[in-house]
């Protein structure tokens, strides 16, 4: 199934180091203020790319690239993403109200994770060409990592 | 066998007349080691990959990339049986090269997000559809003759 992600379950995280953070940090203060943006494209491009995602939307009316849920829904998805960078010292901790809606209520398998993350980077790097060099890349990668873990602390 | 839509086929053929080779694959296979450090377990007989900074300017990785991007090619040139046109290099990476095929999605993976940094906006959902895709089927095909 040629439509299937470059997506595994998230079997490790690796634990952010305080250059890390820092970097995740200083790269978010610059493109926070894009956060509804990135999310809407991020939300499209992974319904369009991995179909199967969209089976977590079937009570939308319109699952088209922009349209008016997906906007909604990315920023969303982004403002959670705001909240784990200022707890991104306890992300656990911080994220637990998410990881519990998550488990319980959403149910998202934790291999779709991955795959949003991916989509997340993919337009950092249309929108931020210069700015998503390979080290924020990296510390990007591993901060997305370690946010889909904390939301899937509650699953089992 | 693969079925290409028209706009898969003439997308990927867009895509790879328009890129500078020579950028983008260096750029994809150094990114692949920054993000990834043990791919560099592949690498030992490249020198100082100590730093991102020693990654970037590394003239074997650059060079490198290009031979990766190289390959690449001749799926392009081929998509409708890279499964046949990659056996040898399945087996070249499995046998010779003991390539863990994981590693063939964390590259492909890093060539997708420095396409989408090259192209910007015109990097559309359906172009990365089409991308993707093209990139599942090579790394099935590289993953087809491991036992």
């Amino acid at each position: 199934m040629f439509f299937t992600a470059f997506s595994r379950p998230a079997r490790t995280t690796f634990p952010l180091t305080a250059k890390d953070k820092e970097t995740v940090k200083t790269f978010w203060a610059k493109i926070s203020s894009n956060g509804a943006a990135i999310g809407a494209d991020a939300l499209s491009r992974m319904l369009v790319v991995y179909p199967q995602t969209k089976t977590y939307f079937s009570h939308w009316k319109d699952l088209s690239p922009g349209s008016a849920p997906v906007k909604k829904h990315g920023a969303t998805v982004m403002s959670g993403v705001a909240d784990a960078v200022a707890k991104i010292d306890d992300l656990t901790a911080g994220l637990l109200s998410l990881s519990e809606l998550h488990a319980f209520t959403l149910r998202v398998d934790p291999s779709n994770f991955k795959i949003l993350s991916h989509n997340i980077l993919v337009v950092l790097a249309i929108m931020f060409p210069t700015d998503f060099t390979p080290e924020v890349h990296v510390a990007m990668d591993k901060f997305l990592a370690a946010v889909a873990r904390a939301l899937s602390e509650k699953y089992r | 066998m693969v079925k290409w839509t028209d706009f898969e086929r003439a997308t990927i053929q867009d895509i790879f007349s328009k890129i500078d080779y020579d950028v983008v694959g260096p750029a994809a296979l150094s990114r692949c080691l920054i993000v990834y450090p043990w791919t560099q377990r592949y690498f030992g007989g490249f020198g100082n990959l100590y730093n991102a900074a020693a990654i970037t300017s590394n003239p074997k990785v650059a060079a490198h990339g290009k031979v990766v991007l190289a390959g690449l090619e001749k799926a392009v040139k081929n998509m409708d049986d890279i499964k046949t046109t990659y056996k040898e290099l399945s087996v070249l990476h499995s046998e010779k090269l003991q390539v863990d095929p994981d590693n063939f999605n964390l590259l492909a993976d890093c060539l997708t997000i420095v396409l989408a940094g090259q192209m910007g906006a015109a990097f559309t959902p359906e172009v990365h559809a089409a991308f993707q895709k093209f990139l599942a089927v090579v790394v099935a095909s590289l993953r087809k003759q491991y036992h």
